[in-house]
């Protein structure tokens, strides 16, 4: 009995790390003919299905342009929801083809983990979210506080070191998902509810009376959030990497959705050009043709227009470009040129 | 044995005939050893077979197979601890707070299993019909529904319905404490906790290190323990000897009780009441959430088994004995305690090792309301924040393999001691 539970266990490591490896994530994804996306459990603004089940949000629009550069539709792409506890090892064993889902790029996962995090859709910080009447306006009077927590997340690492670093003491709540981690912090068993800022705008987007909450002004973290794919197979890391990229030259470029037409007939700008692929074979270096880029803008628009769709100041979410706006902006969103 | 033989000597003796390879096969003394070298060979080159791949597979991945992530930092936080924990210790002594609250855990649900299943199977036959009826209505509704749920109900219900701490405040709070000592609110149950102004010091145990106060009233306590039953087993004595049995009550309290009671006024223990501070309460003893939760829904969830394997085991006890013993004018109380059940124990025991495994394992469970068990530390966080999946589980498998042995280990022990002695 004992050595069939352990020889039963190790049956189950050997396939999962077995069948990445058969081929090249390119040719899997393009004998498939679909793209599997691992995203978030949801949440409204970057990954979650709306109404009538369909996916939608930032994290889900670069998946959807990811899907439009590789197989030319957008929505050959299927969605898996993964929980911060079950998302590496989903990516590490083949099950997703590429992770985005708010994932904070770390030495640690970068390094250690095996994982190429290609850049970042998405600068962000941990905050907290208090309700209005604790009547608290910094994090520093959070001392005794209970804190709802998500479990396998660097956020769970900064909020120990915050708390210690000020000399802080606090009960932690752990959760599974923001889902639950909203259950907990609305029913009051927990003061405080800390996470990426970006998630605690989305998440109280959603609650029943959102200007009862505030968000405190202390940023406790640096949380990049990015694209992750497996180490070992660049050729995709490129594909995932330039699709970023090309999202964001084509907002510097002033490259939209609704002059990509016009554009794609050539302009004299040589670099936009290269992008749209009139010139240069771009494409084809990546293992693609040479539309891809243009086909990605023309599914999502492009960074500046899938941030305001999803997650911008119009939207029930209402974050403010800030770190993610251009360079030339003032922001940090910086694509290497493409030629 | 090729030698050659007188043929009648033959005829008379049975041949002893020669080993031959093919004796392996077509005899019946050898066959079922071939049988099981061969299935055992399999075995092992099955076995071979997958570690082999295991270690190719991480070899490709770029990973290696190592344990020194026990020895890492951990960085994250535990909110119950049996022992000194901070986010700066190892990932190891993580492991073991998860380990301990584990054990808390399986063993106050066990004793709620216990108590509540012993009782529900005895009433279930009660010859009230209401009273009957009602723990028919108790095992079915919880042995049909699945553990989880019930975890989740009673995390659900005690998060969203009791009073925040808040709303103890001010001067005409909303909720009050319960004699001013026990306060039940959204967070947990806080209840008093017994401090003592004389610390002895703690037990050098590696690791984990009792105080040494509690290590005396433990040992204090099973010593009075055996001292009971040596006065019991002495008045039982007197009793066969002169037919009149001393009155022992006194004696038993005094011995199982006195001494605790000194001890614990020569500590100077006192009561430490939870008291409102800041955000939480603070001070006492605080019974989570999660803890309570998960106590509830495995307590009262095997209970309902429990208690269907004690009915079991009575009604495997023939009518004969119970008639016996009302004939001898023994009161149903005592021929349920004295007669019925020291048999049914027999019956009883062997599923209820299972019952106690189930529980322990279900403590796994832990994670969907948060408790921080090991699997919630090591086969949760730590893997997570490490990267160490096999490493992580195959430590997580081994370590509830052991947990698992011993209890079953020990209650074996019990069972052969209660079982119908053959002589």
């Amino acid at each position: 009995m004992k050595k069939t539970v352990f020889v039963g266990a190790l049956t189950a490591a050997t396939f999962g790390a077995g069948f990445a490896h058969a081929q090249t994530t390119l040719e899997t994804i393009l004998d498939r003919g679909e793209l599997i996306c691992g995203s978030n459990t949801g949440q409204a603004g970057f990954g979650a299905p709306d109404a009538n089940g369909v996916w939608q949000g930032f994290d889900v629009g670069f998946c959807r342009a990811l899907g439009a550069a590789v197989l030319n539709d957008p929505n050959a792409v299927t969605f898996v929801p993964l929980t911060s506890q079950t998302r590496f090892s989903a990516l590490a064993s083949g099950e997703v083809d590429v992770l985005a889902r708010n994932t904070t790029w770390t030495f640690v996962r970068d390094v250690d983990l095996n994982l190429t995090f290609v850049g970042t859709n998405y600068y962000d910080g941990q905050g907290f979210m208090v309700t209005r009447d604790l009547g608290v306006s910094s994090a520093l009077e959070l001392d005794g506080a209970t804190v709802c927590i998500e479990t396998g997340t660097t956020t769970e690492l900064n909020l120990a070191d915050y708390f210690r670093v000020n000399n802080m003491s606090y009960e932690p709540v752990p959760v599974d998902t923001a889902a639950e981690a909203q259950q907990q912090y609305l029913a009051g068993a927990c003061d405080v509810y800390t996470t990426d800022v970006s998630a605690l705008a989305s998440s109280r987007a959603a609650f029943a009376s959102p200007d009862a909450h505030a968000i405190l002004p202390e940023v406790i973290s640096k949380e990049p959030l990015g694209p992750v794919v497996r180490h070992g197979d660049d050729q995709w890391g490129d594909i995932v990497q330039w699709t970023l990229f090309a999202l964001i030259a084509a907002e510097e470029l002033g490259v939209t959705s609704a002059n990509l037409e016009e554009l794609k007939a050539g302009s004299n700008n040589p670099e936009i050009n290269r992008l749209l692929g009139v010139e240069g074979g771009f494409g084809e270096m990546l293992g693609l043709d040479n539309e891809w880029a243009a086909r990605a803008i023309a599914a999502v628009g492009n960074y500046g227009e899938l941030f305001a769709s999803t997650i911008g100041d119009q939207t029930p979410i209402g974050l403010a470009r800030g770190l993610n706006a251009q360079w030339t902006q003032g922001g940090l969103l910086y694509a290497p040129p493409f030629r | 044995m090729s030698s050659t033989t007188d043929p009648r000597m033959a005829e008379t003796a049975p041949k002893k005939r020669a080993f031959h390879p093919s004796m392996l096969l077509y005899d019946q003394r050898y066959r079922s050893i071939t049988i099981q070298i061969f299935a055992l060979f399999l075995l092992m080159l099955g076995a071979a077979w997958l570690i082999d791949n295991v270690i190719n597979n991480l070899r490709l991945l770029g990973r290696s197979f190592s344990f020194n992530f026990l020895w890492q930092s951990a960085g994250y936080d535990i909110n119950q601890r049996p022992i000194e924990y901070n986010s700066q210790m190892t990932h190891g002594r993580a492991a073991l707070v998860g380990f301990l609250n584990t054990i808390i855990l399986a063993i106050m649900g066990c004793a709620l299993a216990t108590v509540l299943g012993v009782l529900a199977g005895v009433l279930r036959l009660s010859k009230n019909w209401i009273v009957s009826r009602l723990v028919t209505v108790y095992v079915e509704i919880f042995r049909n529904i699945p553990t989880l749920i019930w975890i989740l109900i009673f995390g659900a219900v005690m998060a969203e319905s009791m009073p925040a701490p808040s709303a103890f405040r001010g001067d005409d709070p909303s909720a009050s404490m319960i004699f001013d000592a026990i306060a039940i609110t959204n967070r947990g149950v806080y209840v008093p906790a017994i401090l003592f102004t004389t610390e002895l010091g703690v037990l050098p145990l590696g690791p984990i290190s009792p105080s040494l106060n509690w290590v005396l009233i433990l040992a204090v306590l099973v010593a009075g323990v055996f001292a009971n039953k040596y006065i019991i087993a002495h008045a039982t004595r007197v009793q066969n000897a002169t037919g009149l049995r001393p009155k022992t009550w006194w004696k038993s309290l005094l011995v199982l009780f006195g001494p605790v009671v000194v001890i614990f006024l020569a500590l100077g223990a006192h009561l430490e009441y939870p008291e409102l501070r800041g955000f939480n309460f603070a001070g006492g003893t605080h019974l989570r959430n999660s803890l309570l939760a998960m106590w509830l829904g495995l307590g009262i969830y095997t209970g309902a088994f429990i208690a269907e394997i004690v009915r079991g085991g009575i009604l495997a006890i023939s009518k004969g004995q119970t008639e016996a013993a009302f004939a001898l004018g023994l009161q149903p109380g005592k021929t349920m305690r004295l007669v019925i059940l020291p048999q049914a124990l027999r019956v009883i025991i062997p599923p209820l090792i299972s019952q106690y495994l189930n529980l322990t394992k279900n403590t796994s469970l832990g994670l969907a309301v948060g408790y921080m068990d090991l699997r919630s530390t090591l086969g949760g966080i730590t893997i997570n924040q490490t990267g160490r999946e096999l490493e992580g589980m195959l430590l997580l498998m081994a370590v509830y393999l052991a947990i698992s042995l011993t209890i079953s280990g020990l209650m074996n022990v019990y069972n052969a001691r209660v079982k119908l002695k053959e002589r």
